[in-house]
């Protein structure tokens, strides 16, 4: 079978005259991959990492010292989580609605900075050890996958420390850790940019008051 | 029908493609189960998928292993780099009669088209299904491609297990029959945090998982330490779990490995060991032998994973030389006496250039 370089085509004939551009393909002992990367086309400006979710990011020693500091953190977000439902009647008679842009931006920046925040919605730092994993390349939600480097890097961004190498050493330290343990749901993408913290206090509200009539009916 | 194929515990006597019957307390139909629920000592491999649309390419893949193991894995772009389907080379395997483990990475679908995969690869015949993160797709020869990683390796076994189990998809809605599959996940004892690995095993366990598979094993006393601590957590009577082989090809090659693919762990010893040698290939497999033998007698060990990418023509002699079947003999793809009886028939039909209408056909019937 000879091999010909396949051309994009349209019903009358060739989509444009200049031929297609594809890389050369490998032989002996090398891989297509290191091909691809080896005819890249070439520029002066390297950008620094591999993943686009890393770039948004600044440099990670602000989320490490969250990790180092998850038991204080721990404790902070239990006392703030149940300031949070004390002031439930305040946000259902302002509306949740209304109070969910100014209370995003504050969660947003202060998440942002504490942990990387990637505003999904539906924070699980108490069950990760405060190592936010959607700052993980793959996302993953429920442990390292097994592309950890030696030294506990990321396989995919080499110079960040694997977030779920981070996540359990984070998570040794604080008094409910063990939350690691538990089975996450898939992420609900429609849930991104909307504040977590409004979300566990409306779902815990509810709670508190279906328990309330549960014991009282 | 003159002769009768011998009998096979694990083979439908009504035919080699039909489905077996259910066992009960086992969750699929397959072969692979019901080795490993007998206590018996399985082998699984890995086909290397090819690059190309010829069905014939992977059946001469699967021909190499035939009698040697009990499922086949069919990879889904390993290494993030774009290979024939793992729903399609399983669509030809079932066709066969093999028993394949088709394996499902998140990277490149999200739930929508996982869960039809599931339904569509159970329809087939498809009894193992293996679920899997899947590499970054830095790692592959398309850089560029969009990474998907909608669920990951443990939800995506929740997944599943969900529409096993209570035959629903994730949004509720029913399945009017449910895919009955034997669910397997990976495990990597060989990457940091590795005091966490055997407890995340247990969470995959939570989740779904009835086997693993886990990456190369050439660090058995890492292995024994994880093994010990999840015979410790009771793990291992909950999940089989293969371990991962394979023979290195050369000294060069583990030190290429060593540095390039991330989560595979060669310690100096090994490559020390290959480099000493004469021939640097019969070293390899020797090691790998030597490692399942080492590996077979750890408590808790139900079997292993033979990956032999590139050197698949090894992996009968590996399961051979190392004598792990104690003269079990796996499921064998034959033709039947029926199906060679109709080639035989029906052969001139290639040869010679008869165009029969239906009017000569009466014709001669008479």
């Amino acid at each position: 079978m000879d091999r010909t370089q396949p051309v994009s085509t349209t019903a009358k004939g060739p989509a444009s005259s200049a031929p297609e551009v594809l890389p050369p393909t490998a032989s002996g002992g090398v891989t297509q991959a290191t091909v691809v990367k080896k005819t890249a086309p070439k520029s002066d400006y390297k950008p620094a990492d591999v993943s686009p979710q890393r770039r948004v990011q600044r440099s990670y020693s602000v989320r490490l010292w969250s990790i180092r500091h998850s038991r204080a953190l721990e404790w902070f977000y239990a006392r703030f989580a149940d300031t949070f439902l004390l002031l439930h009647p305040l946000w259902k008679s302002i509306g949740y609605r209304r109070v969910e842009g100014p209370v995003k931006f504050i969660e947003k920046r202060v998440k942002g900075f504490m942990f990387d925040c990637r505003m999904c919605g539906q924070c699980v730092l108490s069950s990760t050890g405060m190592s936010c994993p959607m700052n993980c390349p793959k996302q993953l939600r429920n442990g390292p996958c097994g592309g950890v480097r030696a030294n506990g890097n990321c396989e995919v961004e080499p110079d960040m420390p694997c977030v779920w190498v981070k996540a359990w050493e984070g998570s040794r330290n604080m008094v409910k850790g063990d939350a690691i343990l538990n089975v996450q749901k898939p992420v609900d993408q429609s849930l991104r940019e909307t504040s977590a913290w409004l979300r566990v206090t409306a779902n815990a509200a509810a709670a508190r008051e279906a328990e309330k009539a549960g014991t009282s009916a | 029908m003159s002769e009768k194929r011998p009998f096979h515990p694990d083979e439908n006597p009504a035919g080699i493609d039909l489905p077996l019957d259910l066992l009960p307390g086992h969750s699929s139909r397959g072969r692979l189960e019901r080795v490993l629920r007998r206590g018996e000592f399985a082998v699984t491999t890995e086909l290397n998928p090819p690059d190309s649309a010829d069905p014939e390419d992977v059946y001469n893949r699967a021909k190499v292993f035939d009698g040697w193991v009990d499922a086949i894995n069919a990879v889904d772009a390993s290494g993030a780099n774009c290979h024939m389907s793992s729903v399609g080379i399983c669509a030809l395997l079932t066709r066969m009669g093999y028993a394949p483990v088709m394996q499902i990475a998140c990277r490149d679908k999200n739930r929508i088209a996982i869960q039809g995969d599931v339904l569509g690869g159970a329809a087939m015949g498809v009894a193992n299904i293996l679920c899997l993160t899947g590499d970054g797709v830095q790692a592959g020869d398309q850089p560029g491609a969009k990474p998907v990683f909608d669920l990951d390796s443990t939800s995506l076994l929740e997944t599943i297990r969900i529409m096993r189990d209570n035959g629903k998809f994730l949004s509720g809605r029913k399945l009017t029959t449910s895919p009955q599959v034997f669910l397997g996940a990976a495990i990597n004892p060989f990457a940091p945090p590795y005091d966490f690995r055997p407890i995340h095993l247990g969470k995959k366990i939570a989740a779904g998982a009835q086997f693993v598979q886990s990456q190369y094993c050439f660090d058995v006393p890492m292995l024994k330490t994880f093994m010990q601590k999840a015979r410790d957590l009771g793990h291992t009577e909950k999940v089989f779990i293969l371990v991962g082989v394979g023979p290195l090809a050369s000294a060069k090659t583990a030190k290429w490995i060593r540095s390039n693919v991330p989560g595979i762990h060669i310690p100096d010893a090994v490559i020390k060991r290959l480099e000493g040698a004469q021939d640097q290939k019969k070293e390899g497999k020797q090691l790998c032998i030597d490692i399942i033998n080492e590996v077979k007698e750890i408590p808790g060990v139900s079997g292993v994973h033979v990956m032999a990418y590139r050197q698949e023509e090894y992996v009968a002699e590996i399961v051979d030389e190392s004598g792990v079947l104690k003269g079990r003999r796996p499921w064998k793809r034959e033709a039947r006496a029926d199906d060679a009886t109709v080639a035989a028939r029906l052969e001139h039909l290639l040869k010679d250039d008869i165009t029969e209408t239906q009017v000569d056909m009466v014709k001669s019937a008479h």
